[in-house]
């Protein structure tokens, strides 16, 4: 392969990606050399095992992957604005939904939510870290590795063009052929093994650590939220693993699944996808309603209303999820028997997610509201999403669908969703838990301007589109005609009222890293309920002490009542933790490398990165490291340095 | 994380990590069953799918299946036996049963290699037609499942023979069996559902 094909040559757009690529890396080598801060960076974080960093580097890779996919976005609204648009031509605009869809949802929803779960639920269920922390380091730099190998496409070999769903025998070698679609291909492969094992890992610690005393209905209902898609990442993701694979084989070996050749099926992908795919829209919206649920409640300074209601809420949402994946193609034609039963399941989703909107109206009512910042993102989510959901049920009639489907109604209304839900939700609990992450508040004056500007941009960007859509305009195509200017011009103007909002964000985090107060206490809202907020803040590597016995809901409420801490001298013993380790990282690169091999069907490089990768997982398997006791002085001295005692 | 260990009960149980660790691994059982379920849903989607490749009834052979079959299953038997040396404290008998074990895997190994040469050689190969295609990718990950099964356990072997039985040790060897046995299982679904039908069919 000649150099010129290895890069991506001859887009003006390309190479200015790949100058800033270049510049951004080499302005990170030299503050990291010029400040000596190799071995910190090593030693704190490439090969730490404590929840709560990986918790952070999880958010801080998925805020980079929302700016990536976020660019991606406004350079195809500015295409979409004008007819006749010369900005990005077919196959530019092609591989740019493509990366938007698939970053958007696999690198940037679903790590984000992750990242949350890493940093609170362990300190909700009273947990010193989660069950195995050597695999969640193992899952964090998977997944960012996958990510990685995702985001090098677009300038070394070239994206794929497919859209996120790659349906065959588009995204198939015959008419996909070089490496654009194995990048999709082994990027969500290398990320998904760290998907699963965090759905594992999260399910045992759930189960399995809880503080003392605490019964599952006790659990805090994000802990709830995580649990349940916990169960549904361990039955979904092995689909998109055999998925996944199987196009594998197709296209590197000669395989038949989905071809047009020797009696492949393409229209088995578009099952086996949806299986995963219906489930994973789930997976990035149940934390999201956790989130908004542990908002609300603190806000409103009230117990959620119908706590019990809520959990088998997203009990039987998860068991639906699996039941309805035939709603992505009722126009394949399966007949309408199935489209009727599929239709059916489909709109049955909507009385779980209905019950959940009433409990948190339910949670408002008659409540002193705390209008913070965390609250109004979660406030806004309420109607935005019903506008979703409620296009959704419309999206679910079958017979309806084949007016609906792949045009810009359905863009809109998944919006409106994975927008108004997951990424509300994203904001609402990283402003939420921020003081626990980082030991200080966000700025509370310019969070109102990034939430105003994100939130109307987005109505503003989105609703249109389900004008556009019932006007005709077909979903992922990349120039318009004059009838839909209008709609479309409305829409990009939200679009960069939202790109707006984005940068105040960033720009808040910087203005509040120098300037915001730093917190004295642990329970940084005041009204905290749960155990997060027992701990001091900054949380010290072990979160608790002595964890108290559980007896109620809201355990922290319970515990400010009695006057109790998670501090409690007498009770003091050795705490066990585990050990940092630089395995995690350099297996993963190791499977990077191979990884990248099989990209461009280099078998040597594959097989000798897998066998890298291989020999680490040895390596392994022979550390019997014990971890380590952290003596009951250093416990005093740190709790009674952050406890200002 | 708790260091606080039980004085009775199975080893592989004294310790929280032991149970958790036990605990994990079940689920990540769940997950390949549905890793596995996908393969074989794969492959009864694909059933027939020849193209003008040779259909299984003419390659399928009953003899060697079945020799692969009695090969798995008694060396389910045999690491069953030898986790029950493991509960006795018996360092020898668990290595033994165990070796015995892999031995039997290794057999299966084989033969699964000879029948896939053969096939190839009769001009089914994975690229030859969509049924193929499944055919290859099913049998061939479980027999990828049986290979790694066995070199996890031949570093599991050197451990115990190096560490002798400890909570950590025991836990180990817990999940191989448990890994092996849910392997057997899968064979199980293959040997009726593709070839005992392949052959009739
Ligand atoms: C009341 C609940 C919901 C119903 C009834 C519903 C229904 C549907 C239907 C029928 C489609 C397919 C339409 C078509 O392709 O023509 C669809 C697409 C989609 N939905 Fe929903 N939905 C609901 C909630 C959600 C949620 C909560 C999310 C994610 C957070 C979501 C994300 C998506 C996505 C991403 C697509 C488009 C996928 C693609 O083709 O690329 N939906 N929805
Ligand atoms: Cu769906």
């Amino acid at each position: 392969m000649q150099l010129d094909e290895f890069f991506v040559t001859g887009e003006p757009l390309i190479y200015a990606g790949m100058v800033s690529i270049a510049l951004v890396s080499a302005a990170i080598l030299f503050i990291l050399t010029y400040f000596k801060k190799w071995g910190w960076l090593w030693r704190e974080w490439l090969t730490t095992v404590d929840h709560k960093k990986i918790g952070v580097m999880y958010i801080l890779s998925a805020l980079a992957m929302l700016f990536r996919g976020g660019a991606d976005a406004l350079m195809m609204r500015t295409q979409l604005a004008f007819p006749n648009m010369n900005f990005l031509n077919a196959q530019h605009y092609d591989e740019i939904f493509t990366t938007h869809g698939t970053v958007m949802i696999i690198f940037m929803a679903m790590p984000f939510l992750i990242g949350l779960m890493n940093v609170v639920v362990p300190l909700q269920i009273g947990a010193r870290d989660v069950a195995f922390p050597y695999l969640n380091a193992l899952s964090f730099w998977s997944f960012l590795f996958g990510a990685m190998l995702f985001n090098i496409s677009f300038v070394i070999g070239g994206s794929p063009d497919a859209g996120w769903t790659s349906y065959t025998p588009l995204a198939g070698a015959a008419m996909s052929p070089g490496p654009g679609q194995n990048f999709y291909l082994m990027g969500l492969q290398l990320s998904g093994i760290g998907t699963l094992a965090t759905g594992i890992n999260f399910m045992v610690t759930i189960l399995k650590m809880r503080a003392p005393g605490m019964k599952m209905f006790q659990m805090p209902i994000f802990t709830w939220s995580t649990l349940i898609t916990s169960f549904i990442i361990v039955f979904a993701f092995p689909i998109l693993t055999v998925a996944l694979a199987l196009m594998t084989l197709d296209r590197v070996f000669g395989a038949q699944f989905f071809t047009l050749t020797g009696e492949g099926m393409p229209m088995m992908w578009a099952n086996l996808f949806w299986m995963w795919g219906h489930p994973e829209v789930y997976i990035v919206i149940l934390p999201a309603f956790g989130i908004f649920s542990e908002v609300i409640a603190t806000f409103a300074r009230k117990q959620l209303f119908g706590y019990k209601a809520m959990v088998w809420a997203i009990i039987l949402i998860a068991g639906l999820s699996f039941l309805v994946w035939v709603h992505h193609f009722f126009t394949m034609g399966a007949g309408a028997f199935v489209n009727s039963v599929f239709s059916i399941s489909t709109m049955l989703i909507a009385v779980p997610t209905g019950v959940k909107i009433f409990n948190w109206l339910g949670t408002l009512y008659k409540s002193r509201i705390n209008n913070t910042v965390a609250m109004m993102w979660s406030l806004a989510f309420i109607p935005s999403f019903v506008i979703g959901g409620v296009t959704g049920v419309m999206l679910g009639m079958a017979s309806a669908d084949y007016q609906f489907h792949n045009s810009y109604f359905l863009v809109a209304h998944f919006h409106y969703v994975l927008i108004a839900g997951t990424v509300f939700a994203c904001f609402s609990g990283l402003v939420f838990w921020y003081p626990k992450m980082f030991g200080h508040k966000l700025n509370e004056r310019l969070g109102k301007w990034s939430f105003w500007f994100f939130v109307i941009g987005f109505h503003v960007c989105f609703f249109p589109q389900y004008f556009a859509g019932l006007d005709g305009m077909p979903r992922r195509v990349f120039t318009i005609i004059p009838e839909w200017m209008p709609l479309n011009i409305i829409s990009s103007v939200g679009a960069f009222g939202m790109g707006i909002g984005f940068a105040i964000f960033v720009f808040t985090v910087v203005y509040s890293y120098r300037y915001s107060e730093r917190e004295k206490t642990g329970d940084s809202w005041d009204d905290g309920r749960t155990l997060e907020w027992a701990t001091p803040t900054p949380v010290p590597f072990y979160n608790f002490a002595t964890v108290p016995h559980i007896n109620s809901m809201d355990a922290y409420v319970k515990l400010k009542e009695e006057g109790k801490t998670t501090f409690d001298e007498d009770k003091l013993e050795p705490i066990h933790m585990p050990s940092n380790t630089g395995q995690p990282f350099i297996m993963m690169a190791f499977l990077f490398v191979a990884s990248f091999g099989v990209v461009f069907e280099w078998m040597w490089m594959a097989i000798a990165g897998l066998i890298a990768g291989v020999v680490m997982m040895v390596i392994r398997s022979f550390d019997y490291d014990e971890g380590f006791h952290v003596e009951i002085d250093e416990i005093k001295r740190t709790e009674r340095s952050t406890r200002g005692l | 994380m708790s260091s606080h260990e039980l004085k009775t009960g199975p080893l592989e149980y004294r310790t929280q990590e032991g149970q958790m660790t036990i605990m994990g691994f079940w689920i990540f059982l769940a997950a390949e069953i549905v890793l596995f379920s996908t393969l074989f849903a794969t492959y009864a989607v694909l059933f027939g799918r020849t193209a003008d490749s040779t259909p299984p009834g003419e390659l399928f052979e009953p003899g060697i299946v079945l020799i692969m079959t009695f090969l798995l299953l008694t060396s389910s038997f045999t690491c069953g036996l030898a986790i029950h040396e493991m509960r006795r404290g018996s360092v020898k008998g668990l290595l033994i049963w165990m070796m015995i074990t892999l031995l039997l895997g290794l057999g299966f190994l084989g033969f699964e290699i000879y029948e896939f040469i053969h096939y190839t050689h009769e001009g089914a190969t994975m690229q030859s037609s969509a049924f193929w295609s499944a055919f290859f990718t099913l049998a061939g990950t479980h027999g990828l499942h049986v290979t790694l099964g066995i070199g996890w356990a031949i570093l599991l072997l050197i451990q115990v023979a190096k560490r002798g039985l400890t909570p950590r040790t025991s836990r180990k060897f817990f999940v191989i069996g448990l890994y092996w046995h849910f392997l057997d299982v899968v064979w199980i679904f293959i040997f009726t559902s593709v070839y005992l039908i392949g052959m009739v069919v």
